[in-house]
């Protein structure tokens, strides 16, 4: 490997590195100044958590701001929240008592089975449908291919999960509805994000695979004798990944952050239930830890796709052109 | 070619796992041959510690509660087999069985027993936490409670699913670790929070169950629910909605069955407000509210329009004969100006100038409340009360009523945490008020009858007492009634004999067999 490009690698993970670190200070902090904004007093709040709303009452919200210390000033709770993290301790959840590290670990490794599943079909249906399409513009399959974009834009995913449950499950009988953690149960949540997000995929494959093939690189290719097949796979889909694995890291931040409604439809435990039962719960120490691993995995994402496109591209380039 | 090769390879790879994912369900589909019951809900279990389990492991019988209930809400023996008090109800004995194991072989003995009831005590949320327990003894044969003042309804205390015994092993450093109980059912697994696995333990010392397997699955969406109802991928579906309800009548194979709750929406109101403090307008409301129609339009059912404040599945407390409460507008407009409040052009009720405006406070927890508000709200405009309702926090309902700035409450009071609802309904009339019960108002006569319930009276009279006090209620309306609840579950025809408990209390699992095909 090169000096320059073991400068660059470097560069890469420092930046990236500096990032994660202050995108973590400011995602805790913001977290506990908003959950505090939020009405009502948090005391109840948990203690319905805890006990379900018809065990809540004066005396078990009293019980839990004493037990937790709630009364005490925002900005000794945040020190010591902030001190803790910085000892690596996450603490436990104020709701389920459970440690926090083992519960947001629990739904993280949901969210990441499923985006890889979701992002792993999505390719796969996206990038053939994508280079299908782009081999003859204005075609038959092409303007299919503009229909099925179209269509799979304009579907909800939970109108899509719905139908895919119909059909795959209650018709067939195929795959189970709902569930968490075996493999069966993943299929059909994962498919339903991979149809919605295989759209645009394949939209964005199409017109770059159009650009590349006509670009002066491939007809020089074509020109001195290359089979089309060849011109394809060595010259065109290279080129290609080039475009398309920023925007699938793009797609990859979205299906972490947003998949709320698929998760809650299929019962499917991810983060985006863990956060939304933190906000209503007002367990802050969840909240924070689930946004930080959140955060932390945008910034993991987009050093992947980085060094992808550092792997595809191996054009010199200046320091400061990257990310 | 090395390049196009690997490429090759790696799409292949990538089409292969997409086909194998997209193909591999079909094994692990259950269909209706399984030998699990298989049961969703929409609840998750959020803990194992007993006062925060939402009882799933009572209701799945994997613990026991020292004191039970049967179908007509009555107590039978639970883990004690029989109970008896001294020194005025100062002092309650629990007896325990002999031959009574925890599901890790150890003894069930008075001392496990006692550690965990001390545990339940000593949490805030748990109802014992309430009772004036001294201390917890275990004895010879079982335990016993010394009181610091006479407790008749302990027993019925004792049914709460915060107090079931668990084995010693269950709790590590104060945590309860995992849940060892005493129950026809032992615990296989538990994934937090939406699935719990249990079969049938082999030791256990009444009649063994007919069904070996039990599973728990929590599905939050009620669509979902109802497509596993239909499709036969859980033999018992809880909470569907009206349009799910549909899909399973008209289905072969899965019936719906429902059972009233012992819960009521009701409006709680501040009886020493300047405007709300005068019966006369806390009568014309009741009379303004068309119950049946937020009821029908609502909850999708008239008939859980609330005639009075206690339902019909708290039979000893609802009263048959009771004067229903009806919706009559021109009654409530003449009450009204009978309590001064007259029409100005626009049709809004003023007194002395000043507007009949009230803020009713509620919260979105469950969704029918907001909804129910704004009916409300759309029923009182037509007398010409102006409403405005605020849809916040739950806990804005006790706030307010500490600092005494509460006009209206709207939320749903469940009435038999405990057994007996005696415990419920005496803490909602206490004459100091109640953060989800009455407001400002006492009446003498409830609180001698209420008394007079807790100092254990003959047959007779209990049934006088709770008379008075559900007429004095009914007139006085210190709490509005709104409407009840209807628990439902839509059961497959492979599973006989289940039964919904009127209490919520247990699934009574180890009651159902599956039905001879």
């Amino acid at each position: 490997m090169s000096d320059t490009r073991r400068r660059l690698i470097a560069s890469v993970l420092l930046r990236r590195t500096g990032q994660g670190l202050g995108v973590a200070l400011a995602v805790s902090v913001l977290c506990f100044l908003v959950v505090r904004q939020l009405p009502g007093d948090a005391a109840y709040r948990i203690a319905a958590g805890r006990y379900g709303d018809d065990l809540v009452n004066a005396e078990s919200a009293a019980a839990v701001r004493a037990e937790l210390g709630l009364d005490r000033s925002a900005w000794q709770q945040l020190g010591d929240w902030l001190l803790d993290l910085v000892q690596l301790d996450f603490g436990r959840s104020l709701v389920s008592s459970r440690p926090v590290l083992a519960e947001v670990g629990y739904y993280l490794l949901g969210t990441l089975q499923l985006t890889a599943a979701a992002l792993g079909i999505a390719i796969v249906l996206g990038g053939t449908i994508g280079v299908v399409a782009a081999r003859r513009p204005g075609g038959v399959l092409d303007r299919l291919t503009t229909a099925w974009v179209a269509l799979v834009r304009a579907l909800p995913p939970f109108l899509l999960g719905l139908l895919l449950i119909l059909l795959l499950s209650v018709h067939f009988g195929l795959l189970p509805a709902v569930g968490h953690g075996n493999s069966s149960s993943l299929v059909l949540p994962a498919l339903t994000l991979a149809v919605g997000i295989s759209g645009l995929i394949a939209r964005v494959t199409r017109d770059t695979v159009i650009d590349v093939t006509n670009s002066e690189q491939v007809q020089f290719a074509r020109t001195k004798g290359l089979g089309e097949r060849v011109v394809l796979v060595r010259h065109v889909l290279r080129n290609t990944g080039v475009v398309l694995v920023p925007y699938l890291g793009a797609q990859a931040v979205i299906l972490i952050e947003g998949v709320v409604v698929v998760e809650s439809l299929f019962a499917w435990q991810g983060l985006g239930h863990a956060l939304v039962h933190a906000v209503f719960w007002r367990d802050v120490p969840v909240l924070q830890a689930a946004a930080l691993a959140l955060a932390r995995l945008v910034v993991a994402i987009n050093t992947v796709v980085d060094f992808a496109v550092l792997g595809l591209d191996p054009r010199p380039r200046r320091k400061g052109v990257l990310a | 070619m090395g390049r196009f090769t690997r490429t090759g390879v790696a799409m292949g790879l990538a089409t292969a796992l997409a086909a194998s994912a997209a193909c591999s369900g079909g094994e692990r589909t259950e269909r209706s041959d399984s030998n699990t019951l298989r049961i969703a809900g929409p609840f998750e279990v959020h803990s194992l510690e007993p006062a925060a389990s939402d009882g799933f492991f009572t209701r799945l019988q994997v613990v026991e509660t020292l004191v039970s209930s049967d179908m007509r809400g009555e107590l039978t023996p639970g883990l004690a087999t029989s109970w008896s008090d001294a020194k005025g109800m100062r002092s309650w004995t629990f007896e325990l069985p002999e031959d009574a194991e925890f599901h890790d072989g150890t003894p069930v003995t008075p001392d496990a027993v006692a550690a965990s009831l001390e545990a339940a005590a000593d949490e805030a949320a748990s109802p014992l936490a309430d009772a004036p327990v001294r201390r917890i003894v275990p004895v010879d044969s079982g335990v016993r409670f010394d009181l610091s003042a006479p407790y008749p309804t302990l027993p019925a205390v004792l049914t709460h699913y915060s107090t079931a015994a668990l084995a010693p092993a269950s709790y590590d450093d104060g945590h309860v670790t995992e849940v060892i109980g005493s129950g026809p059912y032992e615990i296989d697994r538990v994934e937090l929070p939406a699935s719990i696995e249990v079969s049938r333990f082999d030791e256990w010392r009444g009649d063994q169950p007919a069904i070996e397997k039990i599973s728990f699955q929590a599905v939050g969406r009620a669509e979902s629910r109802a497509l596993m109802a239909v499709s036969f991928q859980a033999d018992v579906v809880f909470g569907l909605e009206p349009a799910g309800r549909e899909r399973v009548a008209a289905t072969n194979g899965v019936a719906m069955e429902s059972s009233l709750q012992p819960r009521t929406l009701l409006l709680k109101v501040n009886a020493d407000h300047p405007v709300l403090g005068d019966v006369r307008v806390r009568q014309a409301l009741s009379l303004a509210l068309d119950r049946a129609g937020m009821a029908d339009a609502v909850l999708r059912e008239k008939e859980l329009a609330a005639t009075q404040l206690l339902p019909p599945s708290l039979r000893t407390w609802h009263e048959d004969g009771l004067e229903p409460l009806e919706h009559d507008p021109d009654a409530a407009r003449d009450l009204l100006a009978e309590a001064g409040w007259k029409p100005d052009e626009s049709g809004t009720l003023r007194k002395d100038g000043t507007p009949l405006r009230l803020t009713l406070t509620t919260y979105p927890d469950r969704p029918e409340l907001p909804a129910l508000a704004t009916a409300i709200q759309a029923s009182l405009r037509e007398i010409g009360v102006e409403i405005e309702v605020d849809v916040t926090n739950s806990s804005e309902i006790p706030a307010r009523h500490q600092d005494g700035s509460l006009e209206l409450g709207l939320f749903a009071r469940h009435f038999a945490l405990v057994a007996d609802p005696l415990v419920t309904v005496a803490e909602t009339f206490a004459p100091q008020g109640e953060d989800w019960g009455v407001m400002n108002w006492r009446d003498g006569e409830v609180t001698k009858a209420v008394d007079g319930l807790l100092h254990s009276p003959s047959d007779d009279e209990a049934q006088e007492y709770r008379t008075r006090i559900v007429e004095t209620a009914q007139q006085e309306l210190p709490l509005i009634p709104v409407a009840w609840y209807r628990m439902n579950a839509a059961v497959s025809d492979r599973v006989a004999n289940f039964e919904l408990d009127p209490l919520e209390r247990t699934w009574r699992v180890a009651d159902v067999s599956w039905a001879e095909q």
